[in-house]
């Protein structure tokens, strides 16, 4: 009943093409996005900002650029740290060098900049595949974390190896520093996410995204019909680390304002972490991206919050604890449903059809 | 012979015996892929796991004591002084060969048949999951790991090698420590104690039918169940034997289980499915290492550039020869 499409004629070409066909959907992605440009920014504290909101949308980001490449096109990469960290610290070398620059086209050039790094990066996938190519990707997460800790150019030869923001504002109002308020950092990533993911969704649909999951269903086969790999899998790595530069820089500039490359970027901190967000949200699927992002923000906290609150362990047992949750869940996830949450929704929405009449 | 030549002896050397080091956890890797498909990322884990449970053993700490005690306000710790080191190993070996079956119970069991990229995901929750147990059962300070196996540097040798030089140069004589040459043996030894095993034995030709072929194996009869309890519980052995010979070394901590990280790019370089592929890739990258922080490293004045160096080794070798010096042709059909 809640979800039934009858009665709802698609009479153009327009209309067929639409992103949500469906007027559920439309009326629950407005309200949504209502929620979240109009309600939010007036009642959202420091702690929702730091905690939840601003990592979520940042972590989305990174979700969506890793499911282009692992999800849509099929190469898997454990590299999304070093990327992440090519984005922040381009972030940091622009905004020394340029310092009247808007904050925005600052993050986006970082964005392309992460994506010609990409592009370097993602040559050894034409010829080597499937685990190699997982494993080779390491390779560009420990070189590049290394180039960044240790060649003192890339943090303007600061002492502690740090970087750290400087105050940048939009429209007046700081977006960046320590005195940024809530709502300002919040709305920033909002727009850059919602704007970046339509745009993904959008290049899925078109020819691109077409040749990206044709290569991923069968190379060579795909290859044949006509669709270059050389092409197709360079465009998927630089579009894939364009996302997940932007989200470096943003996780650099606006989330934590200072880093240390060795800790922030680590490949049990980032990488890891992001390829379980798009394996618990469902590969391939723009959904799951921010599902698997929501659930893995907030699961530690909730932990945290049942473990250290509620029965009384001490912070590092309660560590322990999470690092073996954590092991546990994956593995459940796996076993239970291992085309993610996008898929229990989607089986939800079958259900949400017919209900509260089955048969 | 030149000091310098000498020099260059003794880094190949020293370079050929940590690379046995990396053979040790790549050798679990390949074991396990062969026979199960599973590209076991939790192999680190594994070697951590072991060296914990082994020091947890000899010095008698009640597994779980902080969970326990901060639970209910106890103050358990030990429950006895120590134990020899024998019975330790071999209760550790138990240990192992129990998580075996435990992994086989509840993850593999419910995998088959899965796409390998979720089958590795799998693992690296099974890393995670057993890093946490491990930490929660046995604690997570650094602990000394001691099962009597010599180390610092070798005196006999450093006196073989003093009148090499030429004279008159100040030529002090190669260093290495023993406990390289020790796990270089110890190495040889499983290694070809494997071999003879999967050569001449039921058991052994089993494993090999299923290596090769899951569906032929399980037609004449071989459970594929039990064998890959037996590979893993074999893989958990060879992770033991890698936990003692590092946590010997650096003292048993959680950068142990990083060995894994260590042990890829061997993999990459001596193919996924051969034996002999992960001993000559640990001995290759192991002197490449060696070689490239001393003559390359130079050059960059940061140094460290083992972090990536073998990776990057790995990976140029690999634009050559995709599947690796050893590892099956890949052939593909549409």
């Amino acid at each position: 009943m809640i979800y039934k499409e009858t009665g709802q004629y698609k009479s153009s070409y327009k209309s067929d093409h639409a992103i949500f066909p469906l007027l559920q959907d439309k009326i629950a992605f407005s309200t949504l996005m209502f929620i979240a440009f109009l309600i939010i920014p007036f009642v959202i504290n420091s702690y929702w900002e730091k905690a939840i909101l601003v990592p979520f949308l940042i972590f989305s980001l990174a979700a969506i650029g890793l499911n282009i490449l692992t999800g849509y096109c099929g190469q898997v990469s454990l590299g999304t740290g070093g990327f992440m960290a090519v984005g922040a610290f381009s972030t940091y070398k622009i905004m020394t060098y340029f310092p009247d620059m808007n904050i925005m086209i600052i993050i986006l050039i970082s964005g392309l900049i992460t994506a010609a790094v990409g592009i370097i990066f993602g040559l050894p996938s034409l010829r080597i595949k499937g685990f190699y190519l997982a494993v080779a990707t390491l390779a560009s997460q420990f070189f590049l974390v290394w180039l960044f800790n240790k060649v003192p150019w890339f943090y303007n030869y600061s002492d502690t190896g740090q970087i750290t923001v400087s105050e940048r504002t939009m429209f007046g109002i700081p977006v960046t520093g320590a005195e940024a308020p809530s709502y300002a950092t919040y709305l920033f990533c909002l727009v850059l996410v919602v704007t970046l993911s339509f745009a993904a969704k959008n290049l899925i649909r078109s020819k691109m995204g077409r040749s990206w999951m044709a290569i991923r269903d069968m190379d060579i086969a795909a290859e044949i019909i006509g669709v270059p790999p050389l092409k197709t899998k360079l465009s998927a790595f630089a579009i894939s680390s364009f996302y997940i530069g932007v989200a470096g820089a943003l996780y650099f500039a606006v989330f934590l304002g200072a880093i240390e490359v060795t800790e922030s970027f680590d490949i049990m901190t980032i990488s890891f972490p992001v390829l379980f967000m798009i394996i618990i949200g469902g590969l391939g699927s723009m959904l799951g991206s921010f599902l698997g992002a929501a659930f893995v923000v907030t699961l530690p906290i909730g932990l945290k919050f049942l473990m250290v609150d509620m029965v009384g362990l001490s912070a590092v047992t309660a560590k322990h604890f999470e690092i073996t949750i954590w092991g546990l869940l994956m593995i459940v996830f796996l076993i239970v449903e291992p085309h993610g949450l996008a898929r229990l929704w989607s089986i939800a929405k079958e259900k949400l059809r017919r209900w509260p009449f089955p048969y | 012979m030149s000091v310098e030549f000498l020099n260059f002896i003794e880094t190949v050397l020293n370079g050929l015996m940590s690379g046995v080091m990396y053979s040790l956890v790549a050798l679990g890797f390949v074991l396990i892929f062969k026979a199960s498909g599973v590209f076991n990322f939790a192999q680190g884990v594994f070697a951590l796991f072991a060296a914990l449970t082994l020091v947890g053993y000899q010095t008698g700490q009640v597994p779980f004591a902080h969970l326990i005690n901060e639970l209910f306000g106890t103050n358990y710790h030990n429950w006895y002084a120590s134990m020899p080191n024998f019975l330790a190993i071999l209760l550790t070996m138990v240990t192992m060969i129990a998580l075996a079956w435990i992994i086989e119970r509840l993850v593999l069991k419910h995998l088959v048949n899965q796409d390998p990229i979720i089958l590795f995901m799998a693992t690296i929750g099974l890393a995670f999951a057993l890093e946490g147990v491990g930490d929660l059962m046995w604690g997570s300070d650094v602990k000394v790991l001691d099962v009597g196996i010599p180390s610092g540097g070798s005196v006999w040798l450093e006196e073989a090698t003093i009148g090499l030089a030429a004279e008159g140069s100040d030529y002090y004589g190669m260093y290495v420590d023993v406990l390289n040459i020790w796990a270089t043996i110890i190495a040889v030894i499983l290694v070809v104690s494997l071999a003879l095993f999967s050569q001449y034995t039921k058991t052994g030709r089993a494993l090999r039918a299923v290596a090769d072929d899951h569906q032929a194996a399980l037609s004449v009869g071989i459970s594929l169940r039990s064998i890959w309890i037996l590979v893993w519980a074999i893989s958990g052995f060879i992770a033991m034997v890698a936990g003692i010979m590092w946590g010997t070394e650096s003292g048993v901590q959680f950068s142990l289980s990083l060995i894994a990280l260590k042990a890829l790019p061997v993999l990459i370089l001596g193919g996924f499915t051969s034996i002999p592929g992960a001993i000559i890739g640990g001995l290759l990258i192991g002197v490449g290492e060696k070689l490239a922080e001393i003559y390359i490293g130079g050059y960059f004045e940061t140094g460290a550039i083992e972090n990536w160096f073998a990776y990057v080794m790995a990976l140029v070798f690999l634009l050559f020869r995709p599947q690796g010096l050893f590892g099956d042709k890949i052939i593909e059909r549409v």
